[in-house]
């Protein structure tokens, strides 16, 4: 499989009305690993979302394409098996369904009638990433998500993504609610996916998790948009210093996206 | 559509029944009594379902069924209701009026375990149903449905097990209304001694999607003090009966009984299940879920009345309802005075999938007592678009996503039927009534 483009153009994204995302532009190549950093309410949330295809999102203006595929023409559960995943800032707790039997279902999404995957290899690999991620094999027979703490949530993510093997993925905050540990060992997993085909863009508050995932790309969004790119070295010197220097340089007030820019 | 609204049947007929059957007189007297009370009762009181139009008049009161010699003879559906696992050792087939098969371990009888059809009961063992049926548990006089129930009663089980007695394999009963008008007035006598533990399981299956019919059921559980009783049930009447279903329950002292009832039925369904915890310590889960769909009305009931002091309650029921279908699920939990440090739990939850549909959620509690915990949850809503994104999100198609969602919604309920056969075969009848 060749590496995948998902290349988003001019995106404007509306809720119940009100403008949130106002020309988002980003191409993001298998192989590359993007950081999205942004001060809260930017619309970065939006962004991961509206690609994906939220339900509540409407999109006014502008293109995403996959492979120079429209994904905006495509249904949620298409736009997963032509490729992309999202790591959700709040994944759904869904009663009832154990993440094994959700966890299958979604690899057998991906693959013809007929091909399901054999019940040994699926326990095999669902064993294998839960080592990876340190996460406890009884997490496999509870009901997808629910009563699992913040943490357990962000590594069941991970381990959705590490079976799915997505050719691009986008990650919404996952370092949030992880301890120490639990920040390296989901930093790991996600590393392993790292190859010359795999495409992640990953949307974080924080420089700790780029220093286990080092981005070829930083971007920085206010206002709905992204202001300013750079290299590693921009997220290094958020961190030193905050936002304000960006918002000095491009003259803006307020970097929610109520504001008219 | 005029209904009727009394029966067809006289003190005569119901005499000349009782005499076929060669029953003990204290049966027949409460047949009689039943007859002439059923004139006078009211119907069970409804609230919010409309009952006046529907059918608990036209049937076939007495359909014989022919027995069977091997399970080979038996159609495929019914089949697939016996379990796997076991070699269906404790197992009896009432197919229209009469047993088409039954079979009781040896070991079990050689225990003084007995489980047989109640006429075969009521000659053998006179005195022990005669001392449990509709006595303590359900009473004739309760209602018109109750009394009919006992004026015309024409098929049951008697299952009894004696102090301290375990019973290792579950017992099942397939109820098979296979002539499309057969009724059933059905009755389960449960009787579990002292110490003693059995696991029941029971199914009823007809086909009369067209042909018009009735279900009266009525079952009384007695799990006696320190037992423990465990009683599945999937109830699945085509769309032509019309089902009247009363499951009693009384709890001794240290004694647990646990339900898990698949509300299945394509017809219009009353169905109560109250249980009385008695004795301290009593134990209690009412665990049910149910499906409605096309234009089926429904009326759940769960109650549990606390008498003993630290009982503990449970009710939780799970409906789905699509098409233009209803239904309403009341839950009571009800702690008597003097019943202290009792605890009464309900949860209530509905999922309606399609704008016609209806369903409503009665939590009730009544407390006459201070020092107990007592709690309740409900709601009804529709499939959370959510839920479908996320799962959708990982490639699952929105009709499996659903799909998912729906089964979770019911998994607490079913997984808690004590045969895995039965549970599969629930999931099975689930998946039909859904799709
Ligand atoms: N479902 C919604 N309904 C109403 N407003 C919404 C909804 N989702 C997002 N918004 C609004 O859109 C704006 C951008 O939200 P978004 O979640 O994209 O921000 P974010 O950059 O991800 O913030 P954070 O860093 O706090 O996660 C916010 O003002 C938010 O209130
Ligand atoms: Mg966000």
């Amino acid at each position: 499989m060749a590496a995948s483009t998902l290349e988003i153009k001019n995106l404007h994204v509306q809720i119940e009305g009100e403008e949130i995302l106002k020309g988002v532009n980003l191409t993001i190549r298998g192989g590359e690993f993007h950081a999205v950093m942004g001060p809260n309410g930017t619309g970065k949330s939006t962004l991961a979302s509206a690609i994906m295809g939220h339900p509540k999102f409407e999109i006014t203006e502008g293109e995403v394409f996959l492979d120079g595929e429209n994904v905006l023409e495509m249904e949620v559960d298409e736009r997963a098996q032509a490729g992309l995943f999202l790591a959700m800032q709040y994944p759904s707790e869904i009663s009832g369904v154990t993440n094994s039997d959700f966890l299958r279902s979604s690899i057998n999404a991906h693959r013809e009638e007929g091909d399901e995957i054999p019940l040994m290899k699926f326990i095999k690999e669902m064993d294998g990433a839960m080592d990876d991620l340190e996460i406890d094999k009884n997490m496999a027979q509870r009901y997808l998500n629910e009563g699992f703490s913040g943490g357990e949530k962000k590594r069941n993510e991970i381990l959705q993504l590490m079976m799915l093997k997505p050719a691009i993925a986008i990650l919404d905050e996952i370092d949030s609610g992880l301890d120490i540990d639990a920040l390296k060992v989901v930093a790991n997993g996600i590393n392993k996916m790292r190859n010359e085909e795999f495409g992640c863009l990953i949307i974080t508050h924080y420089q700790r998790l780029l220093d286990y995932i080092t981005p070829d790309h930083v971007h920085v969004m206010m206002q709905g948009r992204v202001v300013k790119s750079g290299g590693p070295e921009l997220a290094h010197r958020l961190e030193a210093e905050g936002y304000d220097w960006i918002k000095e340089e491009l003259g803006i007030d307020d970097e929610t996206v109520g504001q008219k820019a | 559509m005029a209904v009727e609204t009394q029966l067809p049947y006289d003190k005569q007929y119901i005499t000349e029944y009782s005499d076929k059957r060669n029953e003990p007189n204290w049966f027949k007297d409460i047949r009689l009594k039943g007859l002439e009370l059923s004139e006078e009762l009211p119907m069970p009181v409804v609230k919010k379902t409309r009952i006046r139009n529907w059918n608990f008049t036209n049937f076939k009161h007495d359909v014989a069924g022919e027995k069977i010699s091997s399970f080979d003879e038996l159609p495929e559906r019914i089949r697939a209701l016996l379990d796997e696992d076991s070699d269906n050792n404790n197992l009896i087939i009432v197919r229209n009026n009469d047993v088409a098969y039954a079979s009781l371990e040896d070991s079990l009888k050689d225990q003084g375990v007995i489980f047989t059809d109640i006429f075969t009961a009521m000659n053998e063992h006179s005195d022990l149903v005669q001392k449990h049926f509709m006595q303590e548990g359900v009473k004739v006089d309760e209602n018109k449905m109750t009394a009919r129930h006992a004026a015309l009663l024409n098929s049951g089980i008697f299952l009894y097990v004696p102090k301290k007695v375990v019973v290792e394999q579950p017992i099942q009963v397939i109820f098979w209304q296979e002539d499309q008008e057969a009724a059933f007035f059905n009755h389960v006598l449960l009787v579990a001694e002292e110490q003693s533990e059995v696991t029941y399981v029971e199914n009823y299956v007809s086909e009369n999607d067209e042909e018009e019919t009735v279900a009266n059921i009525v079952s009384e559980v007695f799990a006696h003090d320190a037992s423990k009783v465990s009683y599945g049930a999937v109830d699945h009447f085509a769309k032509g009966t019309t089902s009247y279903v009363n499951r009693r329950g009384t709890v001794g002292r240290d004694a647990t009984l646990e339900w898990a009832l698949g509300q299945m039925n394509d017809g219009n369904t009353i169905s109560e299940n109250i249980t009385n915890l008695m004795g301290e310590n009593a134990l209690s889960h009412a665990k049910a879920v149910s499906v409605g769909r096309g234009n089926q009305a429904q009326d759940f009931t769960a109650n549990i009345r606390h008498f003993g002091k630290a009982s503990e309650g449970y009710i939780l029921q799970h409906g789905v309802m699509k098409d233009q279908s209803s239904a309403i699920f009341n839950g009571i939990g009800k702690i008597e005075h003097g019943a202290s440090k009792s605890n009464a739990e309900q949860e209530s939850r509905v999922l309606m999938l399609s704008e016609g549909a209806r369903g409503d959620a009665n939590p009730i509690l009544l407390i006459d007592e201070d020092d107990v915990t007592a709690g309740h949850a409900a709601s009804v809503g529709r499939v959370d678009p959510l839920q479908l994104f996320y799962l959708m999100s990982r490639g699952i198609s929105q009709h499996e996503a659903e799909r998912l969602v729906i089964h979770g919604f019911l998994d607490p309920v079913v997984r808690e039927i004590p045969i895995k056969t039965v549970q599969k075969q629930l999931r099975e009848v689930i998946e039909g009534k859904v799709n």
